[in-house]
């Protein structure tokens, strides 16, 4: 998945998760996460962040995340979501359960 | 084929959780309402409908529910909107789909052609997925028994009153307003054996008024409300259950019946007077309505 531009996706609000990425020519994906649960779930978090945006196939990026309790799921949302918007594609691939 | 959806089930209590609201949609089901419906629609702005969609297909494949109906609200499909949720909700599991803006059988039906296509697509059973229509418009109103004979998959019809009270150049007042609204819904939904909802009462601080609405569905006939906040539920399941003469005499003609059953006799009489079926389905109706209220889910101990 090719980025064009910075995006956003998600809010503040407790139980959220907000996660922007920016667009990189190169150097792999750089991840500054901060959480209110970092001690606790800060790896799980970084992990699940690297983890769906390797499913979508995003190589290069610097993304940053604020993340206040978000469950994995939550995470998962939001980071699917912001990808696609800064590729600025649409064609989603909703798979079953 | 598996369906993942009841036809007939208690829903007293429908409840409306915003889903771009994470915090929300996790807690949603430690409420003890017997439905939740997530929405797409009107709690979600129109620039975070993606995000949103993301939320809940990703909460619908991994969040445990218990023994809750799932329901989706989706956006009509004429504001293109309808399509794009159905693709991301369906493959995630809903066990309901809930239609805003019903104005025709035809809506109904163009909405099932979308969920069966996407089922096929995801080797899910064509089927699956149950439906539910909301009327919200005069033409819906007039329309209603059409609506809910429109599709096997429907479990229910339900009003949806702001948009209505509008469309009829009135406001949300004692419900005279609504009462014929209520009356054709209710009697399409009998009519065709499905479930009768009833809309929201957004004046959430008014007990008072919100115990009058439900006192009024309840004579009218109707399954249940959707509610806006989880501290309506409680309230609305008591108001909801029967008095306690009611129920003592469902018991007592319940015990009738089974004393017949056990003499091999066909015909059951109480207090000499014989209890016919409607008596029966009443009886029934109102111990389930009882043992819903007083069994302590496990959900909500937790």
């Amino acid at each position: 998945m090719q980025l064009k531009k910075t995006a956003v996706a998600g809010t503040m609000e407790s139980g959220d998760i907000m996660i922007t990425i920016d667009p990189k020519e190169s150097g792999g994906i750089t991840l500054d996460l901060s959480s209110n649960v970092m001690q606790q779930f800060g790896r799980q978090i970084e992990a699940v962040i690297r983890e769906t945006l390797a499913g979508l196939g995003v190589e290069h990026a610097e993304v940053s995340a604020v993340d206040k309790g978000a469950l994995d799921c939550t995470v998962r949302a939001r980071a699917s979501a912001a990808a696609f918007r800064a590729a600025e594609r649409s064609d989603y691939q909703w798979e079953a359960k | 084929m598996e369906k993942r959806y009841v036809k007939e089930r208690l829903r007293r209590s429908m409840m409306f959780v915003p889903g771009n609201n994470p915090g929300m949609i996790t807690d949603a089901r430690i409420y003890g309402a017997d439905s939740i419906m997530f929405d797409l629609e009107d709690s979600v702005a129109y620039t975070e409908k993606d995000t949103a969609r993301f939320l809940v297909h990703n909460a619908l494949k991994t969040l445990d529910f218990g023994q809750k109906e799932i329901v989706v609200r989706i956006n009509d499909l004429s504001s293109g909107l309808g399509v794009q949720d159905l693709e991301a909700i369906i493959p995630a599991g809903v066990h309901v789909v809930r239609l805003p803006k019903t104005d025709s059988a035809q809506d109904v039906i163009d909405c099932e052609r979308e969920i069966a296509r996407i089922e096929a697509k995801h080797g899910i059973p064509v089927g699956a997925t149950g439906m539910m229509a909301a009327i919200e418009s005069s033409g819906g109103v007039l329309s209603a028994r059409e609506i809910a004979h429109a599709s096997d998959r429907l479990i229910g019809v339900a009003l949806g009153a702001e948009d209505y009270v509008t469309d009829l150049r009135t406001t949300r007042a004692d419900g005279t307003e609504l009462l014929f609204a209520r009356s054709m819904i209710l009697n399409a939904a009998r009519s065709a054996g499905i479930a009768a909802l009833d809309t929201v009462y957004s004046d959430v601080n008014n007990e008072e008024g919100f115990l009058a609405e439900v006192s009024l569905i309840r004579k009218l006939g109707f399954d249940g409300k959707s509610v806006i906040n989880p501290r309506q539920i409680g309230i609305l399941h008591k108001a909801l259950l029967p008095s306690e003469k009611d129920l003592k005499k469902a018991y007592a003609v319940m015990e009738a019946i089974a004393e017949a059953n056990a003499k091999g006799s066909g015909v059951a009489s109480l207090n000499g007077k014989m209890i016919d079926r409607p008596v029966v389905t009443r009886a029934q109706r109102l111990i389930a309505l009882f043992e819903a209220y007083t069994a302590k889910e496990e959900d909500e101990e937790e």
